[in-house]
């Protein structure tokens, strides 16, 4: 065989084989964070290569309400409505799944999913309030020296030291003398929320055993505590527990009340990997205005420590100042995944939720298409790619036959590249797939009708075929890279559904551009090299 | 073999003047109406109410989408809402009153109907109703019309490139053509304009351009090879001549698009309707506006193009290079100055 031949077969076949590989549902192992641990562990997903859309598959619907808990918010209906644009703003840019975001009555947002494989990383993207913010943390140690204080303060309210079980004799004698002992017990027992905090490397920071977590928690959060705990101080928990030797840690910080700059300011931000230290990091850029202020701020306060706090809670060990920065900075998430570095940098630039969200109702919804409509819908594209194919073999023949192996291929491809950009298949985008298969015959129509007007000039076969399909290059050529300008721009300036659909026309142009021109030609060359003395070609 | 519009002779460019009656009579009419009473956004635009409802027995959403349907509340949308005895149903009873409290009680009162009717009264009970937002984002038409708008500048410098900036004008008022007949039909046959209708219509737009620029590139390529003949008559000859593949593209195409709005039931047949009519009045559009106004553009500003490699229009200077014309040359109508 001709070695153009062979190497146009390669191609083919390797490209087939990529296609088909996208399209092979696969297991894959990934390392995640733990969410209640914190540790890292494998977890196994299985990737599914072209996604069903809600019409065909169904999801989980989720009913959010404004949290009222961490403080009144005003007015509801309008936190709902601007959460409405930042929601549909951070899932329209999780990914093209075709979503539902819309508000239902006066003060309750509802989305819907289609079959979301990690519920719980949808739900962390939606419930994020994304706040952002920078503060120094407590350098002159205020907050230890009020320590003692603050233990007084809980011995008067008698609170005890959970960490000594209640003896079996108190146990035994009943409440009359609990009261008593444990009056006497706690006298010269240690401070009950010092004896739990241990401190930490940097001023303001301390360390609390995981399990103790909950307790001191809740001891922080008592009304006499918050009193004593000094003017301009507050106290922000990290955002994930620490392991130092065999036990897990979470560290407790002490910081200023005021903060230097908030994520309001921050026009823009990205995922990136550290490419020395590996680390997952985000980097952001402020607006001139921030940029000004946190100028200010951090040459004040060069050799402190600033705490960068999201949602708050401590992002990381607070670094020190080293010097003044203006409008671009980054935070360091360490280890953790890029996957969560680009969540982060996702919810940054979406915007801050107004108010904080909170799950009212999580259902498991049933696709909005019947399996009558489905079935219909499938049964009327095999029909119209059926009278296309009929239509190309009477036609065109043996030559329409080539068309058909080559649109079978177009077929392979344009499935292939859509699971490459994990789409999500609805049933008008199956209608819309199988109307593109009629358009992908039109390569074809082109090059065959020019090798017809080649041979009606009295060209040889050989000829005829190699001048159709050079003269009807520049038809075939423009007319799909304007269509394909269109679609890109439709896909940079559009939203939502109509970027879907414009990935949908490009993978179909280059598809249909790759299976008419190199395969059909390929087809033809094998075919005229096996019948060299071929007088009329049967198109 | 077989071969349709061999040695096709006709005198399209002739007809113009019949063809822009008939293009004025099918837009003009559409877009008054449009402006008097708008086009009829479907709920997925316009926001309307959505109806929780538990059922003694698993009746299935068909049974509930038949029994809206009937009851004239087209368009709804009926899903299992955690188990199979509860449901969702995203409906409105008119595009006015979607997302009010008055649109909401309606809605809620005409399900109520249609279930009686059709399930029977007292089989089940509604949870409640609320009125719900659009899902998708008011700038999304806003945002379709930019980037359509956007899209046809690039193609207007693509092509100025590639062929001449005439060519670009030409095309884009075809497709700008395309665009506000369909919108027209669309006004006419009252469809529902869901997502799925706007992506139609994107559709529309790549198709046309596509439909005339393969026509402008036989255009392109007759003006080298002809250059005694005049616009008038290269244009004929080029839409003569690749008149077999429009129709057979356009057949295909067609013929898929109307299988899928007889077949594929209700969902489907707006979106085919809407590319059946598009892409008819795209092939339309090719032929006679695209290239008429070429000529006539060419008529308003006559001149050489660009890099002078080439001349449109009547004015060419002889040139000995020139091969005879094919075997049906056009050149035997000789055109008359008022065409």
């Amino acid at each position: 065989m001709d070695k153009r031949i062979r190497n146009r077969l390669l191609t083919i076949g390797a490209l087939v084989v990529t296609s088909i590989a996208f399209l092979v549902p696969r297991d894959v192992t990934r390392r995640v964070q733990d969410s209640q641990s914190g540790r890292m562990k494998d977890t196994t997903v299985r990737l599914v290569p072209i996604k069903l859309g809600l019409d065909l598959q169904g999801g989980i619907h989720l009913a959010l309400e404004v949290d009222e808990s961490k403080g009144p918010v005003p007015d509801c209906a309008d936190a709902i409505r601007r959460a409405e644009k930042v929601v549909r703003t951070r899932i329209d840019e999780f990914g093209t799944t075709e979503p539902v975001v819309q508000t239902e009555g006066r003060c309750r947002l509802i989305v819907e999913l289609a079959g979301e494989k990690d519920p719980a990383r949808a739900k962390g993207i939606i419930q994020r309030t994304a706040f952002l913010e920078f503060r120094i943390t407590d350098m002159k140690n205020t907050f230890r020296d009020a320590l003692p204080a603050i233990d007084a303060a809980l011995r008067r309210a008698g609170v005890k030291s959970q960490t000594s079980a209640p003896s079996a004799v108190s146990q035994l004698f009943g409440d009359t003398s609990k009261a008593q002992r444990a009056d006497s017990a706690d006298a010269n027992a240690p401070g009950v929320l010092s004896s739990l905090l241990f401190q930490g490397q940097l001023p303001g920071e301390f360390v609390v055993p995981e399990e103790q977590w909950p307790q001191v928690d809740s001891l922080i959060a008592r009304p006499d505590v918050r009193a004593q705990i000094p003017r301009g101080i507050e106290l922000r928990w990290g955002a994930a527990a620490e392991s130092r030797g065999a036990r897990s840690f979470r560290a407790l910080y002490a910081v200023d009340s005021r903060s230097i700059i908030t994520g309001e300011e921050l026009i823009k931000a990205n995922a990136n990997r550290d490419p020395v230290t590996n680390q997952s990091l985000v980097t952001f850029q402020l607006s001139r205005r921030g940029a000004r202020k946190f100028g200010q701020e951090t040459a004040r306060n060069i050799g402190n420590n600033m705490a960068i706090i999201l949602d708050g809670r401590v992002q990381g060990q607070p670094p020190v100042i080293r010097s003044q920065i203006n409008a671009n900075g980054q935070i360091e998430l360490g280890t953790k995944p890029l996957q969560e570095a680009s969540d982060l940098a996702l919810v940054l630039r979406a915007g801050a939720l107004p108010a904080p969200l909170t799950i009212v109702e999580e259902r498991t919804i049933g696709a909005s298409m019947g399996k009558d409509s489905v079935n219909a819908g499938i049964l009327a594209g095999l029909v119209a790619v059926g009278l296309t194919l009929l239509i190309m073999l009477t036609y065109y023949r043996m030559s329409g036959a080539l068309a058909v192996a080559a649109l079978a291929l177009y077929v392979v491809f344009s499935l292939g590249g859509l699971a490459m950009f994990g789409f999500t298949l609805t049933l008008p985008g199956l209608a819309g797939f199988a109307l593109s298969i009629g358009m992908a015959v039109d390569a074809n129509v082109l090059i065959f009708e020019r090798i017809r007007e080649e041979l009606a000039l009295g060209k040889s076969v050989r000829l005829a075929v190699d001048e159709g399909f050079k003269h009807a290059m520049s038809a075939i050529i423009d007319s799909n890279i304007t269509t394909a300008l269109t679609a890109l721009i439709l896909y940079m300036v559009g939203t939502g559904p109509v970027q879907g659909f414009a990935i949908t026309l490009l993978i179909g142009i280059f598809a249909s551009m790759l299976s008419a021109v190199f395969v059909t030609r390929t087809f033809f060359l094998i075919w005229l090299q096996r019948r060299p003395d071929m007088t009329t070609v049967s198109i | 073999m077989l071969r349709l519009f061999k040695n096709a002779n006709y005198d399209f460019v002739g007809i113009r003047r019949r063809a822009y009656v008939f293009s004025a009579l099918l837009i003009v009419p559409g877009l008054v109406w449009l402006l008097i009473s708008g086009l009829n956004y479907s709920i997925e635009f316009t926001g309307g109410t959505l109806i929780q409802i538990r059922t003694d027995s698993a009746v299935g959403t068909g049974a509930i989408r038949t029994a809206l349907t009937n009851a004239g509340l087209t368009g709804a949308e009926v899903k299992t809402f955690g188990s199979d005895r509860e449901y969702a149903i995203r409906a409105r009873v008119s595009a006015e009153g979607a997302g009010t409290e008055v649109g909401t009680q309606e809605t809620v009162r005409a399900v109520h109907g249609a279930l009686d009717a059709e399930l029977g009264a007292g089989t089940y009970t509604i949870v409640r109703g609320e009125a719900v937002t659009p899902k998708v984002g008011g700038e999304l038409q806003e945002k379709a019309i930019i980037a359509i708008l956007f899209s046809f500048v690039v193609t207007l410098i693509y092509l100025a490139f590639r062929f001449e900036w005439r060519f670009g004008l030409a095309a884009i008022a075809a497709t700008a053509h395309d665009i506000l007949a369909t919108i027209a039909f669309i006004r006419y046959l009252n469809l529902e304009v869901s997502l799925v209708v706007v992506a139609a219509v994107l559709t529309i737009v790549g198709y046309s351009l596509n439909d005339t620029i393969v026509i402008f590139d036989r255009v392109r390529e007759n003006l080298r090879k002809y250059r005694r003949q005049n616009l008038y008559e290269i244009l004929n000859l080029s839409i003569n001549e690749t008149l077999p593949r429009t129709v057979l593209t356009g057949g295909t195409t067609i013929l898929t698009a109307l299988t899928l709005a007889f077949i594929a039931g209700e969902v489907i047949r707006p979106f085919s309707l809407v590319m059946t009519f598009g892409i008819i009045v795209g092939t339309f559009s090719s032929i006679f506006v695209a290239a008429p106004v070429l000529r006539w553009i060419e008529q308003r500003w006559p001149g050489e193009d660009a890099r002078g490699a080439r001349t449109i229009g009547v004015r060419v200077p002889d040139r000995p290079t020139a091969p005879p014309p094919p075997a049906t040359p056009p050149a035997s109508r000789t055109p008359q100055p008022t065409r």
